[in-house]
């Protein structure tokens, strides 16, 4: 047998199947397990905040550093396509803010917060948020190592979003109705039907209604934040 | 679009098991996916070739297994097989479920071609 003349491949009569029973995502998984227990070892709460494009994750983030300042320590990951609006916006507000650009990714992985992390210094954090690529379909199948998914579902949108993209809705520990204020004019979304629509995908997580913008029910939602940092410090 | 992603990671898996196996090809690779695991199959069909190509599984078919939604009732304790945008009990009509099958995307086997001894 030498390894130039082909006489070592053995024919196709010998081909064997190999059992394999692994998750198609185990490299990303087994990261993402790796930025979770980095940030449990530093006593820090990771937010993993997922919505379609424009449901106003980075204005709600905005007012709630401005609620949270003397209470928690803040830093934010930002996921987009291109530019750093958004991590430029959270930086005016005086926190860290490291901006990921993803170029034409869809969705951020466990890699790319790992690499962000670099840039962070997690012993002057209290609550961590990573704002994910606004996709309501490809950023629930990637584990980041987040402690807690929270989804926004922004009155315009519709209520039914939930039964729509079950997989995304399946994945939020906390849904969080945004731009409420908006409410009376559009008169279509019922917050009762969204909530109908989040059970029937089985999921029991809470649905709090919030205006970033006129502040209404944002008490709720600061009180849930303070509550579970203080369960993780 | 995530498609493209989770099968280049499908094919660095497919890759690992051939060099541990010393294979310098794969012929049949097995994958069971499931409607909620966010994942649609004929994506994942569509984006193989672009993935496997010049790699071990360049000639290789990928098989697809569908696996159904299948719920168990925490209230009367019946199984049901549902839809994916309603994971509610099929017998009392209650929506605290727990999932059983239906968001797997799992490599379950590799057929290896040419094995160098």
């Amino acid at each position: 047998m030498c390894d130039t003349c082909g006489c070592n491949v053995t024919p196709a009569a010998d081909h064997h199947a190999v059992e394999v029973l692994q998750g198609l995502l185990a490299a990303n998984d087994h990261e993402a397990s790796h930025n979770r227990e980095h940030f449990s070892r530093h006593n820090v709460l990771a937010i993993n905040l997922m919505s379609s494009p424009g449901a106003g994750k980075t204005s709600l983030l905005e007012a709630t550093i401005e609620a949270l300042d003397s209470d928690l320590r803040i830093a934010v990951i930002e996921g987009d396509l291109e530019t750093e609006n958004d991590a430029n916006r959270i930086r005016k507000k005086g926190v860290p803010a490291i901006q990921i650009t993803t170029g034409s990714a869809c969705h951020l992985d466990a890699h790319m917060v790992h690499h962000a992390l670099h840039e962070l210094d997690l012993d002057d954090v209290d609550v961590l948020f990573i704002e994910n690529v606004g996709n309501l379909v490809c950023p629930a199948s990637f584990d980041l190592g987040q402690h807690i998914n929270v989804a926004l579902l922004s009155t315009p949108e519709g209520d039914d979003k939930p039964a729509k993209y079950p997989v995304m809705f399946r994945a939020a520990d906390l849904v969080l109705i945004t731009k409420s204020d908006l409410l009376e004019v559009l008169g279509d979304f019922d917050p009762v039907a969204a909530e109908r629509y989040v059970r029937q995908i089985a999921n029991p997580a809470p649905l709090y209604n919030l205006s970033a913008k006129t502040g209404m029910g944002m008490d709720v939602w600061l009180d849930w934040i303070r509550r579970e940092a203080g369960s993780r410090a | 679009m995530h498609e493209l992603a989770v099968c280049q990671a499908l094919i660095g898996q497919v890759t690992d098991v051939a060099q541990d196996n010393k294979a310098s090809t794969v012929s049949d690779i097995y994958v069971s996916v499931g409607p909620l695991s966010g994942v649609e199959a004929p994506l994942l069909q569509n984006a193989f070739p672009i993935a496997a190509a010049g790699t071990v599984a360049n000639a290789a078919t990928l098989h697809l297994d569908a696996t159904p939604i299948r719920v168990h009732c925490e209230e009367c304790g019946a199984e049901s097989e549902v839809k994916m945008n309603r994971l509610v009990c099929k017998e009392c009509g209650d929506w605290r479920t727990t999932l059983i099958s239906g968001d797997e995307l799992m490599l379950q086997r590799v057929v290896l071609g040419e094995i160098n001894v």
